[in-house]
């Protein structure tokens, strides 16, 4: 499993990557690998307020849904419409595959959240 | 154009009905139109339609071979045992088809007079006595048409009951053994869910119920047998629990199968519940559907049932009674699905008192016989008394990376069904087999066995269960594809699929 | 009991395999008190004969040879006998949901081709397996269309079959629905001045049905133009199936929810039928119900199953589209079968016969009483208002073996003395010629 050094991660398994005032949102690939064979991605309007720690939108497998959680507040910016029609490209690039752009409200939030090696310890633990 | 060639099978290859179609055949005739016609176009204006699209043109015979040929590439219980759990796979008695397909309860229409509706009257009033004794409760209501709608008709009676005492509450606890129709059920009568969460034994925790149960709670949703086919031994006092705070007791009673004429819901503090006629009376499940869920319940919900209710005039001719001011209102048309009724009643009919008994007997035996002969071979992760089914996990087939969902599909392979997969969700890999009464000791026999034998591929040849079924028409299906690119009907510009 | 395939010694040698004594050991989780002791108060076991005759009896006593002109929502009309013979095939008829489909392709072909079926008669761009009615339909389309436009408010006419929106009412109670009712003109059509000024930006849908409850064609595009305007959906409902075949059908809808009892399916004293919704694919996640979908095998050969299934009830539990579970299916394969057997000439020809003795038994009833709700096309069912109750009249005919058209005044009070009255293939112009003659002056 790969995790990059550059990004935070939480423990509901998004990365986050900072850009100036923006936050670039997907998720992991331990989440891709555990959900299997993603079929469908719902992201919010661009617009829409966000809240860290809150569902943003949903990403489904054949048989599961999940909840997608906010790493950090703040205003939906941009979504990745290419994943409306190749939802794929998240199991095959899942740090290339970003799913929101969130204009920060509080960059210091991301503080909050843990370094690529913690994580890639707290993905180990669960097996 | 593109030739088809025969093949070793042709009924096999099937096309869709599309596909078969060609302008100037046909399958009907009217009679001769004894009126003056009329032209649509002159009769509806600019809301005359001309054109059908790609509806199909075919002849009689042709429909008769082509759906002929799909039945063949099912599996159903006439086939042989289809041990799909809490789904109640039993026989499905031809007498039923007969009685309801009879010109005045086939062809009645359900405005026709009451006059002429005591025959329909009549069977909905026997089948009501015999369902309210079956059950203990002390009223019913014949209109839900499936389990899921009776779910829906028993809360909305919860919530009208506890409105009348001036608070309908605001959630409804549900246990993480339960099936998703309980949740969404309580969801769509406006409730919120809280999960309770089951025991060591695969039972409802009674701390933990004791700690959530508070004047929030309309009701505890519960089924019985559990889905696990666990009994909830602790029935009454979790009736207590919940009555002594003001909420009260919703049964699913999915798996009736195992207690008709053993025990009666109502006499452990159960103060609503739903019956699935297609499970336990026998009505046919029909590929999914049509089903019916009556729901039964105690004299306090009564004045809350859905209009109309069915009352004696004094006469004694019987009518539809809908001057029902505290009633929650209509939960479907008309009067639930008659035919079902029709069919549950002939089943109650053909058994008797002493036949149902010896069919939960027979029901609960059978679980218990695959239990024994299969322990050992799957894992067996609630050692609690079996009911009427029983969950096995794949946790001793996991280290050959095989899963349950393996399992099931090489079960295809040696004639059989598969059981219910990964359900209940409190079980890791569940298998749940419901095998029914409706097995005989050989089929049970030739079933263990299969499943002996598929616990042995697991370990010498994992490679041949991962890859089942290997003898049915279709292999594997992609099923990511289906998803992600879904095309749900078929588009004349799709050329007919070469025959493989 | 003959359906149990089990002698005693055999049950007799299972007990002694699992290990018990008696079969009531396998009874213990139950408690001694609370098991039934001795039989249930049932009626006894009767044999086959037995209960053909008691059904016989009942169905005798049950409207059998009794000449009908109701419709209202369920019809009438002739059911080709392949219907139940090919959905008699055990492999149909006892098989369940299509959950393994290598071993279900017959049940989801076929529910494939309904769905192609009906998309290719409502106009729609994706139709579900099935919904159990359509009367139960009605408050899933709302519900969806509240989730589609974020809203929550429906205006209904009044138009629209009166128990469909009793159920919708029991249905919207619980969901924060409120629902505001349109009215109908003299032409027995919704009042669009009304519906335009009912709806606001808060409205999810306009709901009509069309034809209408007094078998009125609505003017579609008019009110989805009102709907879309205000940014609400439009949600047509269809009754009668068969209005298809000649009718346009609701290009101009958001949701088409529809029962599909016309196509196959006995009236059966009001059930089992099958309700269906219809939508634009850019909806199809939030419509409630199965939905069957092509895809291949790992060999490349075509095969079906069922997809799109994370917006139920098995996987999104309390946050499912609905909290329905099965479809109706071989309720869906009758109407399937019945679609193909008239197809895309017969549907037409048999929806003009419908609309042609209706026409003439309208035109009759209008030389001895008053036709109401003219001057806007209408389909099979017409309403005719008398002088004298007709009840009354309806008790003559029933003297005649004949079942009159539905008194209106427990729906509609305000229409005075009328009945809806419904014409199909299967009445003839002899049967028209009778009930006319007991109009009373």
């Amino acid at each position: 499993m790969n995790y990059p050094s550059e990004l935070k991660y939480t423990k509901d398994d998004e990365w986050l990557k900072i850009e100036g005032d923006t936050g670039v949102v997907g998720i992991t690939d331990y989440a891709q690998n555990a959900l299997g064979d993603i079929v469908f991605v719902e992201l919010p309007k661009v617009g829409a307020e966000i809240t860290a720690g809150k569902p943003f939108g949903t990403v489904e497998s054949v048989k599961a849904v999940s909840e997608l959680f906010a790493p950090a507040s703040g205003t939906v910016a941009a979504i990745n419409e290419e994943l409306a029609n190749t939802p794929e490209k998240v199991n095959q690039d899942p740090y290339g595959a970003w799913m929101i752009k969130i204009k920060l409200k509080d960059k210091g939030e991301a503080g909050k959240l843990m370094s690529s090696a913690d994580y890639e310890k707290y993905a180990a633990e669960r097996g | 154009m593109s030739i088809r060639k025969a093949t070793t099978h042709v009924n096999q290859n099937e096309g869709l009905i599309f596909e078969k179609s060609s302008p100037g055949k046909y399958a009907w005739k009217l009679p001769e139109l004894d009126v003056p016609e009329v032209d649509p176009a002159k009769a509806l204006g600019t809301a005359a339609r001309s054109d059908l699209g790609n509806m199909p043109e075919v002849s009689e015979i042709e429909i008769i071979r082509h759906f002929t040929r799909l039945s063949t590439w099912n599996y159903g219980v006439d086939t042989g045992l289809y041990p799909l759990g809490s789904c109640t796979m039993k026989y499905n008695p031809r007498v039923n088809e007969v009685a309801s397909r009879m010109e005045g309860l086939a062809g009645a229409h359900p405005y026709q007079p009451e006059k002429i509706s005591q025959g329909g009257l009549l069977i909905m009033k026997v089948l009501s006595k015999c369902l309210i004794e079956i059950t203990g409760m002390d009223a019913v209501t014949l209109q839900p048409a499936a389990g899921a709608h009776g779910e829906l008709t028993g809360i909305l009676l919860i919530r009208a009951y506890l409105e009348s005492k001036g608070n309908p509450r605001q959630k409804i606890l549900i246990p993480d053994s339960a099936h998703g129709t309980n949740p969404a059920t309580a969801a769509i009568a406006g409730y919120a869910v809280e999960n309770l969460k089951s025991n060591a034994a695969g039972m409802v925790d009674i701390p933990s119920l004791i700690a959530q149960t508070n004047e929030d709670v309309a009701a505890l949703m519960i089924t019985n047998p559990n889905t696990l086919g666990v009994f909830e031994r602790e029935i009454a006092k979790i009736a207590e629990i919940l009555h002594a705070k003001g909420a009260l007791l919703y049964m699913d009673g999915a798996n009736m199968n195992a207690l008709v004429g053993k025990a009666r819901p109502g006499d452990r503090g159960v103060d609503v519940m739903h019956m699935n006629l297609h499970k336990t009376f026998s009505t046919p499940h029909g590929g999914g559907g049509p089903g019916s869920g009556p729901v039964v319940c105690r004299q306090i919900l009564e004045p809350f049932l859905p209009v109309p209710v069915i009352v004696s005039k004094p006469n004694g001719a019987l009518a539809f009674d809908y001057d029902r001011p505290q009633s929650i209102g209509r939960v479907r048309a008309f009067y639930g699905n008659f035919g079902m009724l029709v069919r549950a009643l002939a089943y109650i009919m053909a058994n008797g008192p002493d036949g149902l008994r010896q069919t939960t007997e027979d029901a609960v035996l059978n679980a218990n016989y695959i239990r024994k002969k299969l322990e050992g071979c799957y894992e067996l992760p609630y050692a609690t008394p079996t009911m009427h089914e029983v969950v096995f996990s794949d946790h001793l087939q996991t280290k050959n990376g095989i899963k349950t969902g393996d399992i099931a599909k090489r079960l295809i392979d040696y004639g059989f069904h598969p059981y219910t997969v990964s359900f209940p969700l409190i079980v890791h890999g569940a298998l749940m087999i419901e095998p029914t009464e409706s097995e005989s000791k050989e089929e049970l026999d030739l079933f263990i066995d299969a499943m002996r034998s598929i616990a042995e591929e697991c370990e010498k040849d994992p490679k041949l269960v991962l890859e089942a079924p290997h003898t049915t028409r279709v292999s594997r299906l992609d099923e990511v594809t289906a998803a992600r690119k879904p095309i749900l009907r078929w588009k004349p510009q799709q050329q007919p699929a070469a025959a493989d | 009991m003959r359906y149990l395939p089990k002698s005693d010694a055999e049950r007799g040698l299972m007990l002694c395999e699992i290990g018990v004594r008696t079969i009531d050991d396998l009874f213990a989780p139950i408690p001694v008190e609370f098991r039934v002791k001795g039989d249930l108060n049932l009626p006894r076991a009767f044999a086959e004969s037995e209960i053909v005759d008691y059904f016989r009896q009942r169905s005798a006593e049950n409207g059998a040879g009794y000449t009908s002109f109701l419709g209202a929502g369920a019809y009438h009309h002739y059911r080709p006998v392949v219907i139940d013979s090919l959905i008699s095939r055990g492999e149909f008829f006892t098989a369940y949901t299509p959950y393994q489909p290598e071993l279900a392709q017959g049940t989801l072909q076929a529910i494939f081709e309904f769905q192609t079926m009906i998309c290719e008669l409502t106009g729609m761009e994706v139709a579900n397996a099935s919904m159990y009615d359509g009367s139960t339909a009605t408050p899933e389309t709302v519900m969806m269309a509240a989730r589609v436009t974020g809203r929550h408010g429906a205006v209904v006419a009044r138009s629209v079959h009166p128990e469909y929106r009793e159920v919708l009412v029991t249905y919207a109670r619980h969901q924060g629905v409120p629902i505001t009712t349109v009215g109908f003109l003299e032409n027995g059509r919704v009042d669009l001045k009304a519906l335009d000024q009912a709806v606001t930006d808060a409205t999810a849908c306009v709901l009509i049905q069309s034809p209408n409850f007094f078998g009125t064609i609505e003017d579609v595009p008019a009110a989805a133009d009102i709907a879309h305007r205000k940014g609400a959906l439009l949600v047509v409902m269809i009754s009668e199936a068969v209005s298809l075949g000649i009718v346009k059908p609701p290009v101009e809808a958001d949701i088409v929810g529809m029962e599909a009892q016309s196509f196959g399916v006995p009236p059966g004293f009001g059930g089992p039928y099958a309700g269906v919704i219809a939508t634009k694919e850019k909806f199809v996640r939030q419509m409630p119900g199965r939905l069957v979908g092509e895809t291949h095998d790992k060999n490349g050969k075509r095969a079906f199953c069922l997809t799109l299934t994370t917006r139920e009830q098995h996987i999104r539990r309390e946050k499912a589209t609905s909290n329905i579970c099965t479809n109706q299916a071989l309720v869906a394969l009758m109407s399937t079968i019945f679609m193909t057997v008239y197809g895309r000439e017969g549907l037409k020809e048999l929806a003009k016969h419908n609309l042609s003795k209706a026409a003439y038994a309208a035109g009759e009833f209008g030389k001895k009483a008053k036709v109401l709700f003219g001057g806007a096309p209408r389909f099979n069912e017409f309403v005719v208002q008398t002088k004298e109750d007709p009840k009354a009249m309806n008790e003559r005919l029933l003297e005649k073996k004949v079942v009159g058209g539905l008194p209106l005044k427990k729906f509609y009070p305000e229409l005075g003395n009328t009945a809806l009255w419904c014409c199909t293939e299967m009445t003839t112009r002899a049967q028209i010629d009778a009930v006319v003659k007991e109009v009373a002056p």
